[in-house]
């Protein structure tokens, strides 16, 4: 359908609308109007995405003299590709209603991991070794050196691009990384790619094999010209990836995090490093064998003299300053400075650490002088200040010395041409270290610990920098783009996070959900069949009572519900130990009677590999109950929509772990910079993660599921209230304080009430699909009426 | 079952309490002998299946092995096999006894109506329907774990028993590649079967106490216990190997390739999501989840192998079989990638925002499509001869002229008139429905609304059942008739002779049926032969027609030509 909003014609490629979709979207233009920033919160389940995708590419169609560029940021790959699809789908759309005026360039960019089409780098183990094998094939000496000597080997897809040249670019359309892609060029020509009934499959790494040239340059190259680039959100965030990816984006952008409820931890991860042992053991290897290089390069004649040249002219480059040696050649760029792009100092790298051997040698104290700290029994806690003047005094390394760090051991490595990049990540981490500590002042602490507190009698010593303020990660963003867009299903209590971000929305809003029908169900468990109350707290979460309480509780759901259930836990370890019980006690033997079951692991391919079988269990009707954890990976980007979760149990509050000292100092942070209580961040975020988890059941108001929150502390107020308002309005006052067989009534009525047909438009009370008859109507002038 | 015969050894039983007489047991096409071994204890049986009215049976697992035959005239012939599967093979030729088929070629082919190639020509069909269902449904693996086949003590000694079956075997092999891999390659050259399963079980146990030191102590004296011990690799290559065709939007191993805030050692760590194992005796650890997952995949996949379990060896080899079948498969996945590929966006829709692109329709379902067929047909019939050909009648012969005329004085009426809305009129409209299902609606009226019964069931049961055996036969020789024509040679013209005695045969018998029942159901019975009455007639007038022609011919050629 076609409506106008305001000045702009919206491409909407669905027949009907959503009526808090288009609400949505009036906001959404009204914060690219004032080109400054918004929090959006709209409940899963109502096609957010799409939402901001049609109006926000439409916007750009209407004003081709300044078209905005979209950056859409998603947390994990697969969001991206789903983006990707439903993005091509409206292009499609607008395709069909503009013709080729409407086209328009979108990619999806990620690694070489995922992108890469050269068979023998791509077989290889993990990112950091593809990198690695790419880099062997790409850098410019090794290209150099294949020039004159033909046998040294060489990426032909790389190559390929390379010719090109200027010709080496993307024809518009959408592309997305794999093959979910579809596309009809706009006069029906198929261009390339798999043929699909009347359309074709654009897919970056097909284009690539087609063309012969490398996906992932071809990708990085276009990311300057795309009108819609949708990637993760590090390569915004994190600026060691920043630096490199997204340094050259116009201000006129959209920036758009998506399932931005956990956005404040991925910002202080990203400015967060951890030495442990085995990091400075690494580290340690690592500098013997750059000495060895440095030293074989003046010592032993077996090297050319343009070796020992190469290491003087660096040293030249260094004295005029120019730790960032301007324009590297696309393959030779690697991780950027972990500090931010603004508190990096440009000037001259202090003479002390000019020359290699001495860069070395300061690393070298420095290596030793973290082992030293990490020896201690007893925790200790620092800021930076007083850590960089510890240093100071016992190894003679200042501030200055360790902010350049990074940048020196980048210098040197690309003077001693090393591609194995994957071999040297320990040394870098240790620079990272020091560049952060050698930065920051403030928003930042040092923790270390000897032992896990867990397992005291193993020891573990562990030396943290953590970044308390998600703010610092940000605030670039904030400040290079015109309009940032946070938007997420859960954004409860929505004036938290601008001030956990430090920015100031044009617009603030919490949408709610219009249902045709009560098609979710949350309900408050609090005993089990046997009357006392279940819960995860500390002393009760090992209780045989609790946790047999739960296991007859999931066995009588699984009899009633059809198809998926999932579950959610507090962490690993609460799971593994309650499955195991269950295990002995034959509760899982007769769970399996009714269901498959699977779980998630800390192996993502295994995991991977479970959820797809999940799914097909779902699917042939057979019926799975997956098992996840509340803050895993499951929990932060798998859809379990439709028949693939009809009812999601979660088993107790997904509190952080309280004891941890990290967690421990940010709450102090949060406490003096921005007065907010620890309980309350802590509920906050505990309930935040409970309301995404039970969240990933709807996807749309035709689809229907349970939400079971299995513990006593949920019927209590202070915790129940930060639940978002599209739950809360569905949880009945009935539904607050139940046990296992009053909850097993209610799902059988519930899903039976679910079977029936129902009218989808609303029926005559508040209308719930709004066709474009009635947006027409409702634009002249009886909008009131319907919110 | 070999031409139609089948011998056992059984014992003849008068209840099922007797003990029964041994004897041999003897199955023919149209009847069975049993034969005591000891001829003076109890008389030979020889009964047709003709007088066998059904058939009982135990069940596959139970204490004995029974076959009941029901005969016509009450009372039953109780036989005990050796064995379920002896017993099932009587079984199944029983039931083959009683069903249509079997009836139609009794009377066709025995009868001389027609020759066997010629019954089973026209049946070729059904043989290909056949093959594609004879992928019978297998059952698959049990849902239960394996390691519910625990270890049980016996609480007095040391000793520790394990209990395997052939189908826990054949799941083993399943589940964990690499027994089955290690079993291929130690036995029987290395150990014997024997030896392997306990070396199998005795790792089992020590992953049992949970003890991964003991565990990684015994694998280090023993590098076949080892294979035991150690992390699945088999399986785990074949995951690598899997992840490839999962759908992306689930793939998280995606993620982790893009994820460059998990560099080793940055970013958060110990916050209460990850908890450390100290790595050395990882390998030798086993973790629930992983076994639970593995279980489900392996359930889901089914089993894939066609080979009576109790052989270990030929089911291990079965297995690698259809393994290397599999992988081959997955090289070229070109089909799954699409079939992939239109799910997924399909899933990338919002299903209530738009109309569904299939309406969703339900069949339709006629419960018996005999009775509303037949009805139908009279009714069209009888409407046809008495409603139409005396209301209009109808000129066949037109010429041009004519029809145009007629067209424009009906273009010319609709301009005075006006163009009525509905076409047919509604009362005409209504009428025709009416007459049409008048009879079904007779019948629903006096049989109350049951849709089980039928006018067939209201029928005394010896001439219903007489009633349908006419029918299938008329159906055989009436495809076989028509079939034949036109006659080119002068072999169908034998045949058609012969099937045209054989209906003419059939039509005095009908006549028979409508007269025998009594006056009450005469009506019904009448309308439900005269269809059949009918296309005998019309196939008698096309042969008479046939023939005639045929004679004129034949006068014109008189060297004798068919």
């Amino acid at each position: 359908m076609k409506f106008q909003i305001e000045d702009v014609t919206v491409y909407f490629p669905y027949d009907h609308i959503y009526p808090e979709q288009y609400s949505y979207m009036l906001d959404l233009k009204r914060a690219l109007d004032a080109k400054g920033h918004c929090l959006l919160e709209m409940p899963t389940g109502t096609g957010k995405t799409i939402a901001l995708l049609s109006l926000i590419t439409s916007y750009a169609l209407c004003k081709p003299s300044n078209p905005v560029k979209l950056l859409y940021c998603t947390r994990t790959v697969h969001e991206m590709e789903k983006t990707l699809a439903e993005l091509r789908r409206l292009h499609k759309y607008q395709l069909d209603h503009l013709g080729p005026a409407a086209r328009i360039l979108a990619i999806g960019l990620s690694s070489r991991k995922n992108l890469c089409i050269n068979p023998s780098v791509v077989t290889a183990e993990n990112r950091d070794s593809v990198d690695a094998a790419c880099r062997k094939l790409t850098a410019s000496w090794v290209r150099a050196l294949a020039a004159e000597n033909p046998r040294v080997p060489t990426c032909e897809f790389f190559e390929g691009f390379e010719k090109a040249g200027s010709d080496g670019v993307l024809p518009p359309g959408v592309y997305t990384l794999q093959v979910i892609g579809m596309f009809v060029d706009f006069d029906g020509f198929v261009v390339f790619g798999y043929e699909f009934g009347d359309s074709v499959a654009l897919d970056l790494r097909a284009f690539g094999k087609e063309k012969g040239w490398c996906p992932y340059f071809l990708a990085r190259h276009m990311v300057q010209f795309a009108n819609v680039v949708v990637y993760s959100y590090q390569y915004l965030l994190d600026p060691k990836v920043a630096g490199i990816i997204s340094k050259e984006m116009q201000r006129e952008s959209v920036v758009v995090f998506d399932e931005a409820h956990n956005i404040d931890n991925v910002c202080i991860e990203a400015l967060s490093v951890s030495v442990r042992s085995q990091t400075l053991e690494g580290a340690t290897r690592n500098l013997n064998k750059m000495s060895q290089e440095v030293e074989s390069y003046f010592v032993i004649g077996r090297f050319k003299a343009t070796d020992a040249g190469r290491l003087r002219a660096e040293y030249n480059r260094l004295v005029e300053g120019l730790a960032q040696r301007g324009n590297l050649p696309i393959s030779d760029t690697w991780l950027s400075n972990p500090a931010l792009p603004d508190d990096i100092v440009k000037e001259a790298v202090p003479g002390n650490i000019r020359r290699a051997e001495h860069f070395l040698s300061v690393l070298r104290r420095l290596v030793q002088y973290l082992k030293g700290r990490l020896q201690t029994e007893n925790v200790e806690k620092e800021g930076p200040v007083a850590f960089v003047a510890s240093i100071n005094a016992q190894v003679g390394i200042d501030q200055k010395m360790l902010r350049f760090c990074y940048d020196r051991l980048h210098s040197l490595m690309l003077t001693l041409e090393i591609t194995d990049t994957d071999e040297f990540l320990h040394i870098q981490t240790i620079c990272d270290f020091a560049t952060l500590v050698g930065t920051y002042t403030r928003g930042f602490s040092l923790i270390i610990e000897p032992f896990d507190e867990r397992m005291p009698n193993i020891p573990d010593p562990v030396l943290q920098l953590s970044c308390h303020d998600a703010s610092l990660a940000i605030k670039p963003v904030f400040e290079r783009f015109q309009t940032v867009v946070i938007t997420s299903g859960t954004l409860s209590p929505i004036d938290l996070y601008p001030r956990l971000l430090n920015f100031n929305p044009v617009v603030s809003r919490s949408f709610t959900m219009s249902l045709t029908r009560d098609c979710i169900c949350p309900m408050v468990l609090t005993r089990g069949s046997d009357q006392l109350p279940v819960s995860t707290k500390y002393d009760m979460r090992t209780d045989e009572g609790v946790e047999r309480n739960y296991g007859k509780l999931l066995l009588e759901m699984v009899s009633i519900v059809p198809d998926g259930v999932v579950c959610f836990f507090v962490s690993y370890s609460y799971m593994d130990g309650i499955v195991n019980s269950w295990n002995e006690k034959g509760i899982l033997k007769e769970i399996m009677q009714h269901k498959l079951v699977f779980i998630e692991t800390q192996d993502v391919v295994e995991t991977t590999l479970a959820l797809d079988n999940y799914r097909k269990a779902c699917d042939c009707g057979r019926g799975a109950v997956f098992f996840s954890v509340a803050r895993g990976k499951v929990a932060e980007g798998i859809d379990f929509d439709r028949h693939y979760g009809r009812l999601v149990i979660m088993f107790g509050v997904p509190f952080q772990y309280t004891l941890s000292r990290i967690l421990g100092a940010r709450l102090e942070y949060l406490r003096e910079t921005f007065q907010i209580k620890e309980g309350d961040f802590l509920t906050f975020d505990a309930l935040r993660q409970a309301a995404q988890c039970v969240g990933r059941v709807i996807r749309s108001k035709a689809d229907y599921g349970m939400m079971i929150f299995a513990d006593k502390r949920y019927s209590r107020h202070d915790k129940r209230s930060k639940l978002p308002g599209w739950i809360l309005s569905h949880l009945r006052d009935a539904h607050l304080n139940l046990s296992t067989d009053m909850a097993a009534h209610i799902a059988r009525e519930f899903l039976r009430k679910m079977a029936q047909p129902y009218d989808k438009s609303g029926g005559s009370g508040r209308k719930t699909l709004l066709s474009q008859e009635d947006l027409e109507k409702m634009e002249n002038g009886s909008l009131g009426e319907m919110f | 079952m070999v031409d139609g015969k089948v011998i056992k050894r059984a014992k003849h039983k008068s209840t099922i309490k007797d003990p029964g007489t041994p004897g041999i047991l003897e199955m023919t096409e149209d009847r069975f002998i049993f034969t005591p071994h000891n001829p003076k204890s109890s008389p030979s049986l020889n009964v047709l299946f003709r007088l066998i009215k059904g058939h009982r049976f135990t069940k596959e697992g139970t204490k004995q092995a029974l076959l009941n035959l029901t005969h016509e005239q009450g009372g039953s012939y109780i036989f005990e096999f050796e064995n379920f599967s002896d017993r099932n093979v009587c079984k199944e030729f029983v039931g083959h006894q009683c069903c249509e088929l079997q009836k139609l070629h009794k009377q066709f082919v025995l009868g001389g109506v027609l020759t066997e190639a010629e019954f089973w020509a026209t049946r070729k069909k059904l043989l290909n329907g056949d093959t594609s269902k004879v992928t019978r449904q297998r059952a698959g693996f049990k849902s239960a774990l394996l390691s519910d086949v625990k270890p049980s003590a016996d609480g007095r000694s040391n000793r520790v028993t394990f209990n395997l079956t052939p189908e826990i075997i054949h799941q083993i092999f399943a589940e964990k590649p690499a027994v089955h891999r290690a079993y291929l390659k130690f036995v029987p050259n290395k150990m014997t079967e024997k030896d392997f399963w306990t070396k199998y079980c005795r790792a089992e146990y020590l992953h049992s106490t949970k003890n991964a030191v003991a565990a990684a102590a015994e694998a280090a004296e023993d590098e076949e216990l080892a294979v035991f011990l150690k992390h699945d690799d088999v399986w785990a290559s074949e995951a690598r190997h899997k992840i490839r065709r999962v759908d992306p939007t689930l793939d998280m191993e995606a993620d982790e390739g893009d994820d460059y805030i998990h560099l080793p050692d940055h970013g958060m760590s110990r916050d209460g999501s990850d908890y450390a194992t100290d790595s050395q005796y990882d390998e030798y650890r086993r973790s629930l989840s992983q076994v639970l997952n593995r279980h489900g995949a392996v359930v889901l996949e089914g089993r894939s192998i066609d080979v009576e379990l109790g052989d270990t060896r030929s089911v291990a080899e079965a297995l690698a079989r259809s393994k290397q079948v599999e992988l081959a498969n997955g090289a070229s996945d070109g089909m799954v990638n699409q079939e992939r590929l239109e799910r997924i966006s399909q899933l990338a829709e919002i299903e209530d925002l738009q109309a569904s692109r299939d309406l969703p329709l339900a069949p339709l379902f006629i419960k018996d499509p005999r009775e509303y067929f037949d009805s139908q047909q009279a009714n069209a019939i009888k409407t046809l001869g008495d409603t139409l050909a005396g209301t209009r009648q109808i000129k066949c012969s037109l010429s041009t002229s004519e029809a145009y005329g007629s067209l424009r004085e009906r273009i010319s009426e609709v301009k005075i008139s006006g163009l009525g809305d509905p076409i047919v009129k509604p009362v005409i409209a209504f009428k025709v429905f009416d007459g049409l299902t008048q009879n079904i609606k007779s019948n629903k009226y006096q049989r109350g609304k049951n849709p089980q019964e039928s006018v067939l069931d209201g029928l005394p049961k010896i001439t219903k059942e007489e009633l349908l055996l006419h029918w299938t036969s008329i159906e055989e020789l009436l495809k076989h008739f028509w079939s034949s024509y036109p006659i080119t040679t002068s072999y169908l013209y034998v045949k058609v002779r012969r099937l045209k005695d054989a209906m003419s045969q059939i039509y005095p018998k009908l006549q028979e049926i409508k007269e025998s029942v009594q006056s009450d159901c005469r009506h019904q019975v009448s309308l439900l032969v005269q269809p059949m009455l009918q296309a005998l007639d019309a196939a008698f007038a096309h042969y008479d027609a046939d023939l005639q022609k045929r004679t004129a011919k034949s006068g014109d050629r008189p060297n004798g030509f068919v």
